[in-house]
């Protein structure tokens, strides 16, 4: 029976091997499945495999094999993965990866593998694609300044804030989405009095929260994740009681579906991302129904996260245009870089476009946390900002004199041009 | 105490010098000059106080591994999937009973509970081989976070405090005069944290008592120092080591609620409490309680104050100490060296 079994198992495997090497496109995937952005990561792989699901798991004529590498949202974690599956499981394509400073890294790693090409999964620093961008990475979402198109005004003009502190985790992704923030805000005549950084992962907010200033209108918080999460439940045992504005990802779904009340504190919060849950747009719902469709109930989100949504964009930008080249990846992948490069993706949030540096212009969300009848929480649509691309409609010598997102970059001026 | 003084008067008068300085800091109205210098008092007062609750946590997960280090040279490099484990039974018991408090009990006995499995099946088959059971503690580590990632997932997970320990509350210390009123402002502070610290000191005190006054803890110090003498005099030593076993578990187990209460209990977290118990235990000393204590508070001020005063580097200062503990005091704080 053993032997039997044994003999079954090795000439199924033998046969799979065989039919890999036949017709077959090998797609390495990064995400980040340990560490404090795991949920993320895992939301980022179901938004994978659900447009994978919907394609059949094939593209140009050939099927796709799939191998999932973990990162931990750290440069060189990203790296690490990037190379075992350039180098040692021989990819063709690599989608990936999740957080902003992993993108940067991957840029650069993608300069020495021209053979491959990269696309991002949902990373969103401002740098990667904006500074030395690499001929063989194309990222099919905005970054996190475009992500923050229109909340600047919104909360300026709407909600009447004219003084707001920051926090935010310290670095990269961060940097851009206070960066787009402080644009829109400061050009409608806000100012923000203080911007504080912690190092990712922290886990004790008690004393950031003790120096928050008690004189401004509202606070943002640029966190994620676990990070997110940690703060709120000790910013309601400290009492607090500010208004709050999130960050594209404090407001995402990961974090609205933590087990406890400690999410309970964003309700009201104003925010904005590249979607938004409650839009009534029918490709979106088509989306959604195709996520939910795609795993049981307990398994995923009650709507996709942002993170899912970028994994499902790239997925199918790489398929749609495996299938406009029926599958060619030979001449070092150039019909298929050129057909990237050119597409019009037609995603459920709205059409994305490329720019020179193949950066993505697409379309941004001004949301609402709002509870719904079941006790969970939401992203509410207030404001659709179309054709959002990496300047925010800003000249490029202009916004080049901003400088790069940093600590203490952009200024807060009331005009940058 | 005056021992310490007159070997070392020099350093004593520093000690004094200091700590006077820092009552007086935490008592008294800043001057202006001071709040210029430094910020304001409530940031301060806060870090402090921040510090020391955060202490008060690491205190409990530290003490029960060096405790196990202690008797039984045992690296646990599994400590922290304890905790993990802990902190997630924890929030199944609360949310299932609605009973804060029964999550701690509950979470003890479990976690104690597969202590001694580990004990039994797992560390008595390799006694006496170091580098075998190390080894073997961090597979079970391994193994136990992608086990319970897989029955969890990697959500977060909030245990909610009951009402009343919700909120803050106010305390007696100033932290400045209200200019139109002339009346003094006082500080607030989440309630949460004061019930944890005096939960931690209540257990640090108890245990000291434990293991200096009774006999139970008579054998234990005796195995500490000598474990082959003291098996010798026929003293049930696999039976203490079990109890030591499951007490430290226990406490870790416990320590997990806690740590889900007032942060979150996630995958990562595991690793993160394993490298904090060593930090503190080696800047306190292997195998000491009170040492454990010392490390836990240094290691939770250095954090919180770093992550006010200079955030950038707030991640480093903790192994800077950890470097400048083991140059000048290899053997730990509160440690015997040999």
């Amino acid at each position: 029976m053993r032997n039997y079994l044994f003999a079954t198992v090795s000439l199924a495997t033998l046969l799979s091997v065989g039919a890999a090497q036949a017709d077959s496109v090998k797609v390495g995937v990064l995400a980040t499945l340990e560490g404090t952005y795991t949920v993320l990561g895992e939301d980022g792989v179901r938004g994978l495999k659900t447009a994978l699901g919907q394609i059949g798991n094939k593209a140009g004529g050939k099927d796709l094999e799939i191998i999932i590498q973990s990162t931990d949202a750290s440069p060189d974690s990203a790296v690490r993965g990037a190379r075992k599956l350039v180098e040692q499981d021989k990819v063709d394509i690599v989608i990936g990866p999740l957080s902003g400073s992993e993108g940067i890294a991957i840029r650069d790693y993608s300069k020495t593998q021209p053979q491959v090409t990269f696309l991002n999964g949902i990373s969103g620093a401002q740098e990667t694609t904006y500074v030395t961008p690499s001929e063989n990475f194309f990222r099919f979402n905005m970054d996190g300044a475009q992500w923050s198109a229109g909340l600047g005004e919104y909360v300026a003009k709407e909600k009447g804030y004219k003084t707001v502190a920051t926090i935010g985790e310290d670095y990269s992704f961060i940097y851009t989405q206070v960066f787009g923030f402080a644009l829109g805000f400061c050009a409608n005549g806000g100012e923000i009095t203080e911007r504080l950084w912690v190092p990712l992962g922290t886990k004790d907010f008690g004393s950031i929260i003790a120096s928050l200033p008690d004189d401004v209108d509202a606070i943002y918080l640029g966190l994620g994740g676990g990070d997110a999460v940690n703060f709120l439940n000790q910013y309601q045992q400290a009492g607090g009681d500010a208004k709050l504005i999130g960050g594209s990802i404090m407001v995402d779904g990961t974090v609205l579906n933590s087990k406890g009340d400690a999410k309970n504190a964003l309700i009201g919060t104003p925010s904005s991302g590249p979607q938004a849950d409650t839009w009534d747009d029918p490709k979106w719902q088509a989306y959604v129904k195709a996520y939910q469709d795609a795993f049981p109930p307990d398994q995923r989100f009650p709507s996709p996260s942002l993170l899912g949504t970028g994994y499902y964009n790239a997925t199918n930008a790489m398929a749609q245009c495996l299938d406009s080249v029926n599958g060619d990846l030979s001449d070092g992948q150039k019909a298929f870089r050129a057909c990237l490069s050119s597409l019009e993706l037609d995603a459920p949030n709205g059409k994305i476009t490329l720019d020179k540096n193949r950066q993505a212009i697409g379309t941004n969300f001004v949301t609402e946390v709002v509870e719904l009848g079941d006790g969970t929480l939401t992203n509410k649509l207030v404001k659709i900002v179309p054709n959002v691309n990496q300047t925010l409609g800003i000249s490029e010598e202009a916004f080049a004199k901003i400088g790069l997102p940093s600590r203490d970059v952009p200024e807060c001026k009331t005009s940058y041009e | 105490m005056t021992a310490f003084i007159d070997r070392h008067p020099v350093w004593s008068f520093v000690i004094f010098i200091l700590v006077a300085v820092l009552i007086w800091m935490v008592f008294a109205i800043w001057p202006d000059w001071l709040t210029g210098l430094i910020g304001r008092k409530k940031i301060f007062l806060n870090a402090i106080f921040n510090g020391v609750t955060l202490g008060g946590l690491y205190f409990l997960v530290a003490s029960g591994f060096t405790l196990i280090f202690g008797l039984m040279r045992n690296v646990n490099l599994a400590h922290g999937s304890l905790y993990l484990l802990g902190g997630y039974i924890g929030y199944i018991v609360a949310n299932y009973t609605g009973y804060w408090l029964i999550a701690f009990p509950v979470a003890f006995i479990v976690v104690g509970a597969f202590g001694i499995l580990l004990q039994v099946f797992v560390f008595r088959k390799m006694e006496g081989e170091d580098l075998r059971q190390t080894l073997v503690t961090i597979g079970i580590s391994i193994v136990m976070a992608d086990l319970m990632l897989w029955i969890w997932g990697g959500d977060f997970y909030n245990i909610n405090p009951p009402s009343w320990l919700s909120g803050p509350i106010d305390t007696f210390f100033v932290t400045g005069i209200k200019r139109s009123t002339g009346e003094f402002i006082f500080m607030t502070y989440p309630i949460v944290r004061v019930v944890i610290l005096a939960a931690s000191i209540v257990i640090g005190v108890a245990m000291w008592l434990l293991l200096n006054r009774t006999q139970i803890g008579m054998l234990i110090r005796a195995g500490v120092d000598d474990r082959d003498m003291l098996s010798a005099t026929g003293a049930r030593i696999q039976l203490v080591f079990v109890g030591v076993f499951a007490f430290g578990a226990g406490l870790a187990g416990m320590a997990g609620v806690v740590g889900g209460t007032f942060q979150s209990i996630a995958p990562g977290e595991d690793i993160r409490f394993l490298l904090a118990s060593l930090v503190v235990v080696i800047v306190g000393g292997m195998g000491s309680i009170t040492g454990a204590a010392l490390g836990a508070v240094i290691i939770g001020l250095a954090e919180q104050i770093g992550s006010v005063y200079f955030p950038t580097y707030a991640v480093v200062l903790t192994f800077l100490i950890m470097v400048v503990v083991l140059a000048f005091r290899p053997q730990g704080l509160m440690g015997r060296a040999g």
